[in-house]
C-alpha cells in the first residue's frame, strides 16, 4: 500500500528548481550548526592538539589508533549489547501496549497522556528519578526488592547496575513505540476486523495477517528512533550510575566524553566519533533498505491496492 | 469469553500504567516530605506534609529563572523551527529538485551524530560568533535536531492535502504567500499542532547542549538541579520538587494535543 502512495505521490511531484528558495533558510539554519561542527570534529581527527596554538597534522594515525583500542570495543560492545536488549524489549511490549490501549472515550484520552508523560521528562531527571526510585534505602523499587530477600544494590553490583539502566530506558521509551503502534492500529478500517470476524479468525491471526501488517510503517520509525537513541545514551546512565561500578554501565559516548573532556584526547576521541556516526548511519541505512527493498518485493508479488 | 478477553486485557493495561506512574509518584511523594522524612524511614507517602521545597524554589531567583531560561530557549527554538519548516516541508512535499533526496536524509542523519563529542565544537562555535550564554544559541544548536524532525512531520500532513486545492487557488489568482498563509496553513493545523508537540518535547528533555552552552544568564533548570548536591549531602526534597516541576509544562502540551497525537505518532504518514 505505501509503496504505491509514496511512487503516486514522487509521480505528482512537478520538477522545479525554484523550490530551493523555500528550502535554503532551513538549509543555511541546519548546516551552522550541522556542517562547521562536524567539520571541526574532522579537523580534530586529523591532528594532535597540545593547546589551543600548538596542533601537529597526524594524518589517519588517530583512526589506526582508535580501531585497535581494547577500551573502545568493549565500550562498542557493550553498547550494542544494550541497544540490542532495549529494542528486543521495547519493541514487543510497546506492540503489547498499542493493543490493550482503550480505543474510545475519556479512558483513551486519559491512557494516551499518561503514556506520554515519561517521554516528557528531560533526561536528567529521568536519570534522578530512577535513581532515588532504585536505592536500597529511600526507594521504593530497591527497597522492595531488599525487603523481598532479592540481594539488590545498584551501585555496587555490576549486573543489577545494567538492569536497572535497562528498566529504565524501557520505563522511558516504551511509550513512544506504543503510542506509534497506537496510531497504526487507529488507522485499520473497520472493515478489516468485520470480515476477520465473518471468517471467525481467531485473535492471533487477526493480529498476525490484519494488525501486524499495517504496523510495518510505523514500526520501522520505532525502530529507527530507538536503535538511534539508544546507540546515543548519555545523560540517563550518567545520572544514575555514572557508569559504573566498573565499567559496566559506561557507553559508547559516556567513554568519548571521558576521552575528550577528561583526559583531553581530543584527536583519537574525535575520530572514534566520526566511526560511531558512520557506524550509526550505516546500521539505519541498512536496515531501512532492506525494509524497503522488502516492500518493494511486497508489492510486486500482490500488485493490488 | 469475550468479557473475559476484555478485563484481562484492561489489567494488562492497568499494570503497564502502574509501572509507568510508580516512578513518577515516588518524585511526587519525595517532594512533599521534609529531609528527615526521606531518610528516617520509607512511608508511602508523606506523613509530615510540607511545602518547604516548593517555596525554596519560588522564592529563591537562581531556582525560578532556570524554568525562565528553559522556556525562554524552547518558545525561541519553537518558532524558528516552524518559520523556516513549514516552506522546506512545502518545498518537499510538492517539487521535485535537485538534490531533494540527498538533502533529505542529510537532514535525517543531523539526529545520527552523537552530540558526547560535538560539544566542544558547538561550544567554540558559538563562542566565536558571540553567543555563548544566550537563549539564542541553545535555540539555534537545539534547531539541529527538531528541524528535521519538523520537516519530516510537516512534510507527511502536507503530502496529504490534495494538490488540487493548490492549483484551484493559483488559478483563482493568489499569489504564493497569500495561498500559504490563507488557505494552506489552516488547512494542515493539526499537523502544525503536532509538530509544535514533537519540537517542544525534544528541546525541552535535552541537557548537553543546553548546559554546555550557557553558564549563568541563560542556564536551563535541568543544568541548576546538579546543584542540589552541597557540602551536606544530597537536599533530596527540592530535588525532587524541582524534578515534579519540570514534569509540568511536559503535561500541559500533551493535554493541548490529546486529540491530534494519534496521528501525530504515526508522524502523519499512516
Amino acid at each position: 500500500m505505501t509503496g504505491a502512495k509514496v511512487w503516486k505521490r514522487t509521480m505528482n511531484k512537478i520538477p522545479n528548481n525554484k523550490a530551493w528558495w523555500l528550502v535554503l533558510p532551513m538549509f543555511l539554519l541546519v548546516a551552522f550548526s550541522a556542517i562547521i561542527p562536524l567539520m571541526t570534529v574532522v579537523n580534530y581527527s586529523l591532528q594532535d592538539i597540545f593547546d589551543q596554538n600548538t596542533a601537529y597534522f597526524v594524518g589517519v594515525e588517530w583512526y589506526q589508533e582508535v580501531l585497535r583500542d581494547t577500551r573502545l570495543h568493549d565500550s562498542l560492545l557493550r553498547q550494542f549489547g544494550f541497544s540490542l536488549s532495549v529494542l528486543l524489549i521495547e519493541i514487543p511490549l510497546g506492540i503489547a501496549v498499542a493493543l490493550m490501549m482503550p480505543t474510545r472515550g475519556w479512558q483513551a484520552s486519559a491512557v494516551l497522556i499518561l503514556l506520554a508523560l515519561p517521554l516528557l521528562i528531560p533526561w536528567n531527571v529521568v536519570g534522578t528519578i530512577w535513581q532515588v526510585f532504585a536505592r536500597g534505602d529511600i526507594g521504593l523499587f530497591g527497597w522492595t526488592l531488599n525487603n523481598l530477600g532479592v540481594d539488590y544494590n545498584y551501585t555496587s553490583n555490576s549486573l543489577d547496575a545494567w538492569l536497572t539502566v535497562l528498566l529504565m530506558d524501557v520505563w522511558h521509551w516504551t511509550s513512544l513505540v506504543a503510542l506509534l503502534c497506537y496510531s497504526g492500529l487507529r488507522a485499520i478500517p473497520d472493515a478489516y476486523y468485520q470480515a476477520a470476524k465473518i471468517d471467525r479468525a481467531s485473535p492471533w491471526a487477526v493480529f498476525r495477517y490484519i494488525q501486524l501488517p499495517r504496523l510495518k510503517n510505523v514500526l520501522v520509525i520505532g525502530v529507527l528512533l530507538r536503535f538511534m537513541d539508544s546507540f546515543m545514551i548519555y545523560t540517563e546512565p550518567f545520572v544514575l550510575t555514572g557508569g559504573g561500578p566498573g565499567t559496566s554501565t559506561t557507553f559508547l559516548s559516556q567513554t568519548l566524553t571521558q576521552m575528550a573532556i577528561g583526559q583531553f584526547d581530543i584527536g583519537p576521541a574525535a575520530a572514534f566519533s566520526l566511526v560511531y556516526f558512520l557506524i550509526v548511519l550505516l546500521v539505519s541505512w541498512v536496515f531501512f533498505t532492506t525494509i524497503t527493498h522488502m516492500e518493494k518485493s511486497d508489492n510486486g508479488n500482490k500488485h493490488d491496492k | 469469553m469475550a468479557t473475559n478477553m476484555i478485563s484481562k486485557r484492561n489489567l494488562g493495561m492497568f499494570m503497564y500504567l502502574i509501572f509507568v506512574l510508580l516512578p513518577i509518584y515516588w518524585l511526587l511523594n519525595m517532594s512533599f516530605k521534609t529531609n528527615d522524612e526521606i531518610l528516617g524511614q520509607l512511608t508511602l507517602w508523606p506523613t509530615d506534609f510540607t511545602l518547604n521545597n516548593y517555596i525554596t524554589i519560588f522564592t529563591d531567583a537562581s531556582w525560578y529563572m532556570g524554568y525562565v531560561n528553559s522556556m525562554t530557549y524552547v518558545a525561541m527554538n519553537l518558532v524558528i523551527t516552524l518559520l523556516v519548516s513549514l516552506p522546506a516541508a512545502y518545498a518537499f512535499s510538492r517539487y521535485k529538485f535537485v538534490g531533494d533526496k540527498h538533502l533529505f536524509f542529510w537532514l535525517l542523519s543531523n539526529r545520527m551524530a552523537p552530540p558526547a563529542v560535538f560539544l566542544l565544537p558547538f561550544f567554540q562555535l558559538y563562542s566565536s560568533v558571540g553567543l555563548f550564554d544566550t537563549h539564542l544559541a541553545v535555540a539555534l544548536a537545539h534547531c539541529l535536531f527538531t528541524v528535521p524532525l519538523a520537516v519530516w512531520i510537516l512534510e507527511g500532513f502536507m503530502s496529504g492535502v490534495p494538490k488540487e486545492i493548490d492549483e484551484t487557488a493559483y488559478i483563482d489568482g493568489y499569489s504564493f504567500g497569500h495561498f500559504f498563509i490563507k488557505i494552506f496553513i489552516p488547512m494542515i493545523s493539526s499537523g502544525i499542532g503536532v509538530t509544535a508537540f514533537f519540537t517542544f518535547m525534544f528541546s525541552w528533555v535535552e541537557l548537553l547542549l543546553a548546559r554546555t552552552l550557557t553558564s549563568v544568564d541563560a542556564k536551563p533548570i535541568s543544568a541548576i538541579m546538579t546543584r542540589t548536591v552541597g557540602a551536606t549531602g544530597i537536599d533530596w526534597g527540592v530535588l525532587a520538587a524541582a524534578g515534579v516541576l519540570t514534569i509540568i509544562p511536559g503535561i500541559l502540551v500533551v493535554w493541548f494535543v490529546r486529540n491530534h497525537v494519534a496521528k501525530g505518532f504515526a508522524l502523519g504518514r499512516v
